[in-house]
């Protein structure tokens, strides 16, 4: 589903990514673990096209297509979903309008017909009712005056609404406390899919016991340094990323 | 020093050609009224960049055409009038095309007592002595010299009373269309607004075109509020793009009374809302809330003169506007706190959407304080679409012009929700969302 190889990026003209090589298949959660500064942020960003990150060599297949040349709309249209790290607010705009814009679009991409307010309304609810989200987070304008954990919920809730292929979460566990944490974890466990892959970016190994991996990856000065299996977690949460930040 | 120009010139002589075939020739307070008015206007001169109040708009464009003066309303037909209004609702409204007033499309029936709504041309036929109080009470600022030019030209209008303790349930809509054929037109509506002790209102105002020819709507507003009036003052501006919209405003508002006026603009190639506020009984408050809307060579100024004059008085100002093309918004706005007016508490904001490399915005807020216990603050941002906002509607699927206007959409439907009643809402933000291209989420709810 994903293949990146060789993959180079830089931010304000400085090298962040490396040469990233990575495989990811239908159905397969894949963690990227490592250090502050690593470049974690920096591969989801470029996985979505955001503006300010050049990519200056390599390769990122999506499905068999060129991600790269895709705009952001056309990636997430055709199933890529990033769950930011900082979710952005959006005063003036109410959630629900922003879902359904959302969902709309996406559909409209596909061919499929828009759903109207009632259609939306109905599928909404049911996805909310699974996430514990409150009818007035709904209401409320993007993630305006939401707290850090309903910033993450609101996240996995677009998630949900849109249905992706491949689900970038980008340190979904930062700031939770751990109830939240379960709910959040349990709406991405239920998305979990044979067509569906995920690529579990954090820092700590605490996420990956609710989201258990099937593959490992250590990001370390911009590279992979390691890949292993959900046991990998665990031996980092032991002994730290100490041996991947030593100078090379 | 003279600032005489050739504008100055033009409505000088205009006014000297029409003067005996204005509405109330024969009385002769009005003939006095017109005479010092049309002096004071020359005295001034059309107004040019080296006034102060006039430092970012330049009329120059109005001395390249020749207007000719509007003396009646045209026949011509009107398929549909735009209101803010549900359709069938009945409301109380006078029509007016080019400054001149429609009976057959008005309608002032069902208003309560002690209401009074009728055209000023016909006022001053049924009930000069009325007419004489109401015009030398409230005949506007000396110093707005495009007062006195309307002042001087006025030739209908409308006048608005509402007596003491009446509260009008149903808003009142004006709506002014401007029809000019090949030449230019230009007309000088006058409204007269006086709502009597405690009484309440919501007036809206509709500035329209029928057709692309060129018009100069010269709208002087004078409004008197007693002790404890409430008015709310909702104008939608949306003249064609070659319509030039000068609109001169002043209200005094006694003690405790409210004034909420709000303004979209959206037409004309110049237009100018200036209003002068004063507060002139402890109590009074005023909001003014203003949004624009405007791309190509558009050019859209508010200018506002909030004067505190009594104790615990209070305003409130926004006004937003998202420019794009070579457009350019003008904010003006100046708080001046008199010395007895203490406990003054006046805000103010302007806020610009730059949305190309061509657009500008020339914002100068002012405080000119002479009380020492008061709470004065005015900020002004001018700034691109938020890039962050941009990319995660964009990460989400949506398309990026359509993320765009969503975010304009929100940006201004702010100054709606906080300046409008909420009856009056929903077309606003309709018109909004039409003019950006986006059908509005949830309208088909």
């Amino acid at each position: 589903m994903l293949e990146i190889k060789n993959l180079h990026a830089t931010v304000d003209g400085q090298e962040i990514l490396k040469g990233i090589d990575l495989s990811i298949a239908p159905g397969e959660v894949h963690a990227i673990m490592g250090p502050n500064g690593s470049g974690k942020s920096t591969l989801s960003y470029v996985l979505t096209g955001r503006e300010g990150y050049e990519v200056t060599e390599g390769t990122v297949l999506y499905k068999g297509r060129d991600l790269l040349e895709m705009e952001p709309e056309e990636r997430a249209a055709e199933g890529v979903f990033l769950a930011f790290q900082y979710p952005i607010e959006i005063p003036g705009v109410a959630n629900t309008t922003f879902l359904k814009e959302a969902l709309n679009a996406v559909r409209k991409h596909h061919g499929e017909p828009e759903l109207d307010a009632m259609e939306f309304m109905k599928l909404l609810r049911a996805k909310t009712k699974e996430l514990g989200i409150s009818g007035d987070m709904l209401k409320r304008a993007v993630n305006v005056g939401f707290s850090g954990g309903e910033k993450k919920r609101n996240e996995v809730l677009q998630m949900a609404v849109l249905n992706p292929t491949l689900a970038v979460l980008d340190e979904t566990d930062s700031g939770l406390d751990i109830d939240a944490l379960k709910t959040v974890a349990d709406g991405v466990n239920a998305l979990r899919s044979p067509d569906r892959a995920m690529l579990v970016i954090t820092h700590y190994q605490r996420l990956l016991n609710y989201i258990v991996p099937d593959r490992v990856h250590v990001l370390a000065k911009g590279r992979i340094l390691r890949s292993g299996g959900k046991e990998l977690a665990l031996e980092l949460e032991e002994k730290g990323y100490a041996e991947f930040t030593q100078a090379a | 020093m003279t600032p005489e120009t050739s504008g100055t010139q033009a409505f000088a002589a205009q006014y000297q050609a029409r003067r005996d075939a204005l509405p109330g020739g024969g009385l002769d307070w009005l003939t006095d009224l017109r005479e010092m008015a049309i002096a004071r206007f020359a005295e001034q001169g059309l107004p040019t960049p080296r006034a102060e109040a006039w430092k970012y708009t330049n009329l120059r464009a109005l001395e390249k055409l020749s207007f000719e003066p509007s003396t009646a309303a045209p026949t011509v037909g009107i398929d549909s009038l735009p209101s803010l209004l549900a359709a069938g609702s009945g409301h109380p409204r006078l029509v007016f095309v080019n400054g001149f007033l429609r009976p057959e499309l008005s309608r002032c029936d069902g208003l309560p007592d002690g209401v009074q709504l009728e055209g000023l041309g016909a006022l001053l036929d049924r009930q000069p002595a009325l007419a004489e109080a109401l015009l030398t009470g409230m005949a506007g600022s000396d110093d707005l010299p495009l007062m006195a030019l309307n002042a001087a030209m006025m030739a209908d209008g409308a006048l608005l009373r509402v007596g003491r303790g009446v509260s009008v349930e149903q808003p009142i809509e004006l709506v002014f269309f401007g029809a000019a054929g090949e030449a230019p037109l230009a007309y000088h509506p006058r409204l007269l607004v006086a709502m009597e002790e405690n009484s309440q209102a919501a007036l809206v105002e509709i500035h329209s075109s029928l057709g692309d020819g060129v018009t100069l709507a010269n709208l002087a507003t004078t409004i008197r509020l007693d002790q404890g009036a409430q008015l709310d003052h909702v104008k939608l501006q949306d003249e064609n793009e070659s319509a030039f919209h000068l609109a001169s405003l002043q209200a005094r508002l006694g003690r405790d009374a409210l004034y909420h006026g709000f303004g979209l603009a959206l037409g004309a190639a110049l237009s100018r809302n200036e209003a002068a506020i004063a507060l002139d009984g402890s109590g009074g408050h005023c909001r003014l809330v203003g949004g624009y809307l405007m791309h190509g060579s558009q050019h859209c100024d508010n200018t506002t003169v909030i004067e505190h004059k009594a104790p615990n008085t209070s305003c409130r100002e926004v006004f937003k506007g998202a420019l794009d093309g070579k457009s350019r918004g003008v904010f003006q706005g100046k708080i001046v706190v008199h010395k007895d007016a203490q406990q003054t508490d006046g805000h103010q904001l302007s806020r610009a959407l730059l949305l190309s490399e061509g657009a500008e915005i020339d914002a100068k807020p002012e405080l000119e304080i002479y009380a020492d216990d008061v709470k004065c603050s005015h900020g002004a941002t001018a700034g691109e679409i938020d890039h962050d906002a941009l990319f995660y509607l964009r990460s989400r699927g949506v398309p990026e012009a359509r993320a765009r206007a969503l975010l304009i959409e929100a940006f201004l439907a702010e100054t709606v929700e906080q300046g409008v009643p909420e009856a009056l809402r929903e077309p606003l933000l309709r018109r909004i969302s039409d003019w950006l291209g986006v059908a509005r989420s949830g309208a088909q709810d």
